[in-house]
């Protein structure tokens, strides 16, 4: 039976989505290759959801590969370690990609050193207790690499009173442009189900799936050529956005995580590709997060390329890597299309929720004039979570950011920008309901 | 140019950064504009037209071409400004040709214009413009006819073919507020034929659009064709459509069952007068109709429903304008009451 065959048996997925197109082909036959070292990285203390890490080097220190710079400052927080062997030249603030300035440690790199890792032993995550487990996950540094970047050990910290069932691997990757975690999937498969095996193992689960939109067949072959009984790979339709966690179990498993719920709720544990193949990284090798791959490409860089980036290097450093931005560059954008950060600056760093690096011309859409709004309902069609953009739009125009939450549902909006693609008035809706957010936060704080 | 210079290009290119352009995600659109809508939508309206000209000759043109100059023109004085008009998004052009495929063939022209001015003026800019009006525009321009107007608003003619293209009634060029001479034998439509003589016409006819009626609402061949075209381009909402004829369908094939002497076939109902022309060009109207999935399946059956009850019980032999505008009267608290229950949770 063909490939393809097999793909048509089922393609599941969940109501409503895009079909952008997913501008996958500069990239996605290009095997990932490691960056060179460049001179000097820049590692802000806030790379992750929730407290910022504390340094625990100071300037003027010597630091080798894989040392820990900076411990986790609070219970959501995460180390951060040197990427390179070199020399801590500064502490302070600087322009970190979210477009604020960020308390960021520098390191020199030292151009005589061998690079060495500074590793630790790998250890059999079985033979660990829970906590012993979960804080060397903190210590690690391992956050969720497909964007959000979400402490690891926080996510894997399961309530007494729930059981997790399944874990399930996203292997979606419905941004458009971006390959990193198709190519993770086709040349370390093993990595990938590794890593599951070992959530599978921390967590008490007992069966292991993972999601692979169908356009990814040769990942899906290789993913089931190494698969263990216990473990499924399930191809899925190509729609955007089928890699969000709700919409992922609702394509596999046709069951609906609870409004305002976690996937945890229904017994299941969601963890991405990259996330996975950290894991297995960090107990097999005994290797830290200091490094992730990054899918550099679009019409505006003259060499699209799956890169192994260490964490920190600035973009203008990447994309000099990658044979430089072209002069019809207009965009720059960290992580994918639909979810991504335009950029301002060239000299903000790779980090750990960095998927991709975006070099867009004029033939992107441009912020084209916008249209009133004429009630065509394509929002509605397309919004996964069922909830109506152009009225949450309406109302936050209108400032009424109450009835946004009490009757339209605000906080179920994830913000997968479906709406704005589709908005044939050129709206932007999805930035409307995050203005709402924030709006709602600020006056209930006060 | 040389590799090194290019090479040395693009290294300064990577340099320079300060011309980077910063907007909110997404950064991929789909296609499909606001324009091309209505776009799609007249190109639809014009081909209608095109029939409505072998059936009507030049009169047809210059009825429609009356009113969309009142809707275009009116538009244009009310929102030029130093940048330009809201012309470009197509929309009062098109609320003007569809204002004059409702009208009958040997209306004034300054009446269509009339009903064009009224349409825009009072249908959608008084409103707020584009997207803010509750009832559809040409519907509202077509209803200030019909009050103001009523005889003129039901004369109709018989089709005369392509022979005497050139020829206009006497009427059509009528001065402002003189009573047309009316010496063109005013012809029956079929429902009118139907709810006064008891007189079904043939489907065929129909089907062809050789009939008496309204500019538009002539050929229901060619309004499939149309609504067709659209609905899989995806340009309008199918459920509005499709929700008003099973409406009307089943509503008045329960009536003919029950009592086929009194009661037309449902077929005749569906074929005949301004139905199918308001199924593709009216109801399908984004802007005065629910954007909820299920608003649209009430929308569309709540004017099948009026449209019947109407035409078979009202004084009116047809009534479709006024179970539109109807509908739209309603369409806030429809969309209102069929919000969907979010993504795994409830109301």
């Amino acid at each position: 039976m063909s490939a393809a065959m097999q793909l048509a048996e089922r393609t599941r997925s969940f109501h409503g989505g895009v079909h952008p197109d997913d501008h996958k082909a500069a990239t996605c036959a290009l095997p990932i290759e490691r960056m060179p070292f460049v001179e000097r990285y820049l590692l802000p203390l806030a790379q992750h959801i929730g407290a910022p890490s504390r340094p625990v080097v100071k300037v003027g220190e010597d630091v080798q590969r894989g040392q820990t710079i900076a411990e986790p400052g609070g219970f959501v927080s995460v180390a951060l370690h040197a990427p390179v062997t070199g020399r801590v030249t500064a502490i302070d603030l600087r322009l970190h990609p979210n477009g604020t300035m960020v308390p960021t440690i520098e390191i020199a790199t030292d151009p005589y050193s061998s690079q060495r890792f500074a590793r630790t032993d790998p250890v059999d995550p079985a033979s660990l207790g829970r906590d012993e487990m979960l804080s060397r996950l903190q210590n690690g540094g391992l956050v969720g690499l497909g964007g959000a970047a979400f402490p690891s050990h926080v996510k894997l910290r399961v309530p007494e009173d729930r059981r997790v069932r399944v874990v399930v691997i996203n292997g979606c990757e419905c941004e458009p442009y971006l390959t990193c975690d198709h190519r993770l999937m086709l040349e370390r498969p093993e990595a990938v189900l590794r890593g599951a095996q070992i959530l599978a193992v921390q967590v008490g689960a007992e069966e292991i799936c993972v999601g692979v939109e169908s356009n990814k067949a040769d990942a899906i072959v290789a993913l089931r050529r190494v698969a263990a009984p216990g473990t499924t790979v399930v191809p899925l339709a190509v729609k955007y956005p089928q890699g969000a966690e709700k919409l992922l179990i609702d394509a596999i498993f046709e069951r609906k995580v609870p409004t305002g719920g976690l996937p945890l709720d229904i017994g299941i544990l969601v963890n991405s590709v990259g996330t996975s193949v950290a894991l297995a990284d960090l107990f097999d090798e005994g290797i830290p997060l200091t490094e992730r791959v990054v899918t550099v490409t679009g019409p505006a860089v003259a060499r699209p390329r799956n890169v192994l980036v260490p964490l920190g290097t600035p973009l203008r450093a990447l994309l000099d890597h990658c044979g430089g931005l072209l002069p019809q560059a207009t965009q720059v954008v960290l992580g994918g299309p639909m979810m991504g950060m335009a950029q301002k600056s060239l000299d903000v760093p790779v980090l750990k929720g960095t998927s991709g690096l975006l070099c867009l011309d004029r033939s992107a859409p441009a912020p084209a004039v916008e249209l009133p709004c004429i009630r065509c309902g394509r929002c509605v069609e397309a919004c996964p979570m069922l909830l109506n953009p152009a009225r949450l739009a309406q109302l936050a125009k209108a400032d009424r950011f109450e009835e946004m939450e009490e009757r339209y549902h605000l906080t179920s909006c994830f913000e997968c920008a479906a709406c704005s693609f589709v908005c044939p008035s050129r709206i932007p809706l999805v930035q409307w309901i995050r203005v709402g957010k924030t709006m709602l936060r600020k006056r209930r704080s006060s | 140019m040389t590799p090194p210079e290019r090479s040395r290009e693009i290294r300064a290119s990577t340099r320079r950064a300060a011309d980077l352009v910063l907007t909110t995600a997404p950064f991929e659109r789909a296609s499909l504009t606001t324009p091309q809508i209505m776009r799609e939508v007249l190109v639809a309206a014009l081909l209608v037209l095109a029939l409505s000209c072998w059936f009507f000759g030049l009169a047809a043109l210059l009825i429609v071409g009356a009113a969309a100059a009142g809707a275009a023109g009116t538009e244009w004085v009310a929102t030029r400004n130093g940048i330009g008009t809201s012309l470009g998004d197509y929309s009062a052009l098109t609320t003007g040709v569809l204002l004059g495929l409702t009208l009958p063939p040997v209306l004034p022209l300054w009446m269509a214009f009339l009903g064009g001015v009224v349409a825009i003026g009072l249908g959608k800019l008084v409103w707020g413009g584009l997207g803010q009006n509750l009832f559809n525009p040409a519907l509202v321009g077509r209803a200030f006819l019909q009050a103001a107007f009523p005889t003129a608003l039901t004369t109709w003619a018989n089709p005369r073919g392509l022979e005497g293209f050139f020829d206009l009634p006497p009427s059509l060029l009528a001065l402002p507020l003189f009573r047309a001479e009316v010496d063109a034998v005013s012809a029956a439509t079929p429902l009118g034929l139907a709810k006064f003589e008891h007189e079904i016409t043939d489907l065929g006819a129909l089907l062809v659009g050789n009939t008496a009626g309204s500019l538009g609402e002539t050929s229901a061949a060619l309004l499939a064709v149309c609504g067709l075209w659209l609905a899989l381009r995806r340009i309008f909402d199918w459920r509005l459509p499709l929700a008003m004829l099973i409406s009307v369908g089943a509503l008045s094939g329960a009536l003919f069952l029950a009592n086929p002497a009194s009661s037309p076939p449902p077929l005749f109902m569906l074929l005949s007068g301004g139905l199918l022309f308001a199924a593709v060009f009216m109801v399908t109207d984004p802007v005065t109709t629910p954007s909820t999935p299920g608003g649209a399946w009430i929308f569309g059956a709540g004017v099948g429903g009026l449209v019947v009850l109407i035409r078979l019980f009202g004084g009116l032999p047809e009534g479709v304008m006024y179970s539109i505008l109807l509908m739209n009267a309603l369409t806030p608290h429809v969309e209102r009451h069929t919000q969907r229950r979010p993504f795994g949770g409830s109301r």
